[in-house]
């Protein structure tokens, strides 16, 4: 198997990433881009990074994801980049005509310096914007921060860009809702609305990333949130950024922008954060939360109550996004599970913070890291196994040679498709998390218990 | 905003698009793509990766941020026989500071550190754009690290600016140039061969090699399809290679046809006619009836068996349509043949590194009125799919979900095959994957096509 090389002594690397738990910030801001309708995500760099971004993306998904590159070649890297983006907006706005461009840089446009705006502004004066056209950016260097940084810049390049206040407050509430799936933005959606509050929601990626199949290729699908909606932002009640590490710049800067107060939520997983989410709705749009989202409630707590002998004191090894790992570990929790390995292949100080506040209590013998890799939370697990493995589909290499129950989650899932349907998001979606931990669990029980222990009731 | 029917061809891509049968110059092509399009193409690293990646006892590492080695862990789908080293993610991944301050010193840390650990066979060092613009010298780093540790340390020359995918075979080409010659070549026999641009895919390497071996020919080495680095240190002891993905690896054959004069020919494992055509000429080259004999039988052989199945499939695809877009124009050849012996044209055809030779070469093998086009873009794509009104579209990930939003069959013909293309079996799997998608009753479910011919092959069978 690839990992049995893998060895428990863990020694300390520098030098060295093995088996990474991040990708670059391209890649985020990309996602974040095809959240805003009618948008072509634009990568200012050589073609290799759109490629792969792209097809990064469509592996994911499952979906065309549509982006243009200003296909940098030797001369763009040493004459810098400003005639291939000039020629890329006046083509795309040519080809594809959408309603707007967001451009990110990679890597190579950073080091070269390539100055967005003032490029823009100069394609603008050209005519290869055409008017009335919307051109944002954001800069996304892939040697700092991770794919979560880049989608946390695109978001704030948005609210730069885009939202305005009139001085005329709606009766609105921004959502900002983190790097989450399309499925989770729908519920979202559907969760506000079932408390009964209107809510402005970008990047918003439903419609876009989980489309219907029609016969019809659309370059620009319905879903997404409409840069009129990202405009109305400023003039909002209040904007609930969440997860620190994907939305809270964003929201900091509309905050600065356009008066609108902040609250920084984590994202909504679990009872606890769920409730903390609709608290905040409920209190900013000062509205009661009706029976239906009550009894949404009731169902969830009811199941965890039917199951909580099949968590309890479960160890837990988790990997991925740092906003996902501590709204995660927050469920675990909840379900009375232990998380004992918890890492994020992104940097930020505030995650071992966070998570040591979470777990040091419940479970001191924690081990947390920023700026980790898959090979090393592997060696911790060869030291002292654990019964339970919740990564994205990188994990699977591990949970095989360790032999043991795997649940995928996160960006990226390479290996399987309906993800993309299932929230994990709010009631509903911890409805859905807990569901397949259970069934790791128990299909694990039935496949290795003495045939006397075999049974039909669990 | 366009629905794809509606898509305007820009003016610099017109002279990209032809048809089969009609007069007009040869195909613009081999141009970088235009800045703006949603272009198909990866970059240099891109190429060096896919054609190293399969080398399996290698260490395999990138130096660049993070990214580059990210996207590339594990996803090529190229077996492997033995080790399974080369399919971890090794990344220098590089942060602001390396980029500011050079990142030479973290490249040989790591280096250092995966050689003692792992014991490879060799190590493969791939630079990414940023490392061509921050302008390290890995090649003296791999120098001292090969004299440290006595195991090749090979640079790969990879900045992804620096050209196309095309580049990227190139440079990997150069960087397996310096292993071969390297081995012991005393027990290569008079009939033995090298088997060079396949990747194993699937485990295809492994059926083309079984059938050399059937008729008496010994293989020393695939390059690289589940590739050994002492295999590729002897290979230059082979009379024969024969180069399958024309595009990556010809530079390889020539090279050694001029340092140790061994002659290579180009052929395709895809398609009765083709993987036939490959043995007999090999079979001849060795100038051995005998060889020739035991191709012919094997050959009888494995056609009998996979023919009742392919005839029986043959008649429910009869006259379907297709569209193929591919990366390299040889596998376009032989797909557009391997179509025809179960009974579909080719509606639609073209590559991402064709050259004008190779596109004229399609033309004269289509039937008129067939598109044939360089550099397509999705829009393109789908644009020619809905007008040529095809049924199937043979491409790679990023087409798959296009094809399927269309409502049209969908075969993976790329680096994420699951199936086994090559040899007779492979036609066979083929046959099997073509036939269950177009005739899948999915697309019974889609607007554009319910009714269409579709449902007449349901009632046809009923
Ligand atoms: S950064 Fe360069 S080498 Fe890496 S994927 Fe992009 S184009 Fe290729
Ligand atoms: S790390 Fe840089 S070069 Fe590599 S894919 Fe990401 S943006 Fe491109």
């Amino acid at each position: 198997m690839m990992l049995d090389g893998t060895t428990a002594e863990v020694a300390n690397r520098s030098a060295l990433r093995i088996n990474p738990a991040k990708t670059c910030q391209p890649i985020g801001a990309m996602y974040a881009s095809l959240g805003i309708q009618g948008c072509m995500p634009h990568s200012h760099g050589s073609q290799g990074c759109c490629a792969y971004h792209r097809s990064h993306l469509t592996r994911h998904f499952k979906e065309p994801v549509m982006a243009t590159t200003s296909s940098f070649t030797e001369g763009a890297s040493v004459f810098g980049g400003m005639a291939n983006l000039n020629q890329a907006l006046k083509n795309i706005f040519t080809i594809y005509n959408p309603d707007i461009v967001a451009v990110h840089t990679t890597c190579l446009s950073e080091v070269i310096g390539d100055d967005i705006p003032s490029i823009v502004a100069k394609a603008r004066e050209s005519g290869a914007v055409p008017e009335g056209k919307i051109v944002i950016h954001a800069n996304t260097p892939s040697f700092v921060g991770s794919h979560v940084t880049g989608f946390a810049n695109m978001v704030s390049a948005m609210v730069n860009y885009l939202s305005e206040s009139t001085g005329e407050t709606k009766n609105q509430i921004n959502v900002l809702p983190g790097y989450v799936e399309p499925a989770d933005m729908r519920e979202l959606k559907r969760l506000a609305a079932a408390v009964g509050v209107d809510i402005v929601m970008f990047p918003d990626t439903s419609g876009v990333l989980d489309g219907p199949l029609t016969g019809e290729y659309e370059l620009f699908p319905r879903g997404g949130a409409t840069v009129e909606q990202i405009k109305s932002s400023g003039d909002n009640i209040a904007t609930l950024g969440l997860g620190h590490f994907a939305s809270h710049i964003a929201a900091a800067t509309l905050e600065s922008k356009c008066n609108v107060p902040a609250a920084f939520l984590e994202l909504p997983i679990g009872v606890t954060a769920t409730d903390r989410f609709v608290d905040a709705l409920r209190s900013y749009a000062d509205v009661e939360v009706p029976e239906a989202v009550e009894n949404e409630r009731g169902r969830l707590v009811d199941l965890m109550s039917d199951l909580h002998q099949y968590f309890h004191g479960k160890r837990v090894a988790v990997s991925g996004d740092p906003d996902h790992v501590i709204a995660l570990t927050q469920l675990l929790l909840e379900l009375e599970m232990k998380p004992v390995y918890a890492i994020t292949g992104s940097t930020g100080n505030q995650f071992e913070k966070r998570m040591h506040e979470l777990l040091d209590g419940p479970v001191p013998e924690a081990k947390i890291k920023q700026n980790a890799d898959l090979f090393e939370l592997h060696q911790w697990m060869k030291n002292e196994p654990v019964d339970l493995l919740i990564t994205n589909t990188y994990g699977k290499h591990i949970a095989r040679t360790e032999d043991v129950p795997f649940v995928r989650f996160g960006f990226p899932i390479l290996d399987r498709a309906a993800h993309r349907y299932y929230p994990t998001l709010g009631y509903a979606g911890a409805i859905n998390l807990i569901n397949q931990i259970l069934n790791v669990i128990l299909d694990r029980k039935d496949r290795d218990c003495p045939e006397a222990w075999y049974e039909l009731v669990q | 905003m366009p629905a794809s029917t509606d898509i305007a061809i820009l003016p610099d891509r017109a002279a990209s698009i032809v048809e089969a049968g009609s007069a007009g110059g040869p195909v613009k092509c081999g141009k970088g793509s235009v800045a703006g399009s949603v272009s198909q193409r990866a970059c240099v690293f891109c190429g060096s990766r896919v054609v190293l990646y399969p080398i399996t006892d290698a260490l395999h590492i990138v130096h660049g941020p993070i990214g580059c080695a990210a996207y590339t862990w594990d996803i090529r789908g190229a077996q492997s026989s033995g080790p399974q080293l080369f399919r971890n993610a090794f990344s220098t991944d590089l942060q602001e500071l390396d980029v500011i301050y050079g990142g030479e010193q973290k490249l040989e840390h790591a280096l250092l550190d995966l050689i003692a650990q792992h014991g490879p066979k060799a190590a493969f060092v791939y630079s990414t754009c940023i490392v061509g613009l921050i302008g390290d010298d890995v090649k003296a780093i791999c120098k001292r690290v090969a004299a440290a540790t006595n195991i090749p340390v090979l640079s790969v020359a990879s900045e992804g600016f620096k050209g196309t995918k095309k580049d990227g075979y190139r440079a990997a080409c150069e960087a397996v140039q310096h292993l071969v010659g390297t081995g012991d070549t005393s027990d290569i026999g008079p009939h033995s061969i090298n088997l060079m641009g396949d990747f194993n895919i699937a485990g295809e390497s492994w059926v083309i090699r079984d059938y050399f071996e059937r008729i008496g020919i010994q293989v020393v080495a695939t390059i690289t399809g589940d590739g050994r680095v002492d295999a590729i240190r002897r290979c230059h002891g082979a009379k024969l290679n024969l180069v399958q993905c024309s595009g990556s690896m010809t530079h390889l054959a020539k090279s050694m046809e001029q340092d140790y004069g061994v002659p290579f020919k180009r052929v395709s494992f895809f398609g009765i006619e083709d993987m036939a055509a490959a043995l007999y000429e090999t079979a001849r080259f060795f100038d051995s009836p005998e060889l020739l004999d035991k191709a012919r039988a094997l050959v009888a052989e494995e056609v009998a068996k996979i023919m009742p199945q392919l005839s029986a499939w043959r008649a429910d695809l009869n006259g379907r349509k297709a569209a193929v877009y591919v990366g390299g124009a040889f596998k376009a050849f032989s797909l557009v043949r391997a179509l025809r012996t179960i009974g579909m044209t080719t509606a639609v055809v073209g590559t991402q590194t064709g050259d004008a030779e190779d596109y004229d070469q399609l033309r004269e093998m289509c039937d008129p009125g067939t598109i044939i086009v360089d550099d397509s873009n999705p829009l393109e794509l789908a644009k020619f799919c809905l007008a040529q009104d095809v049924d199937l579209f043979i491409g790679g990930v990023k087409e798959r979900p296009i094809a399927y939003k269309l409502g049209i069959g969908f075969c993976d013909h790329n680096h994420e095959r699951k199936e086994c293309l090559a040899g007779f079996v492979g036609m066979l799997n083929f046959a099997r994957e073509v036939h269950a998608t177009v005739t899948s009753p999915v697309w019974n479910y889609v607007p554009r096509r319910a009714g269409a011919a579709h449902l007449e092959l349901e009632e046809a069978r009923s």
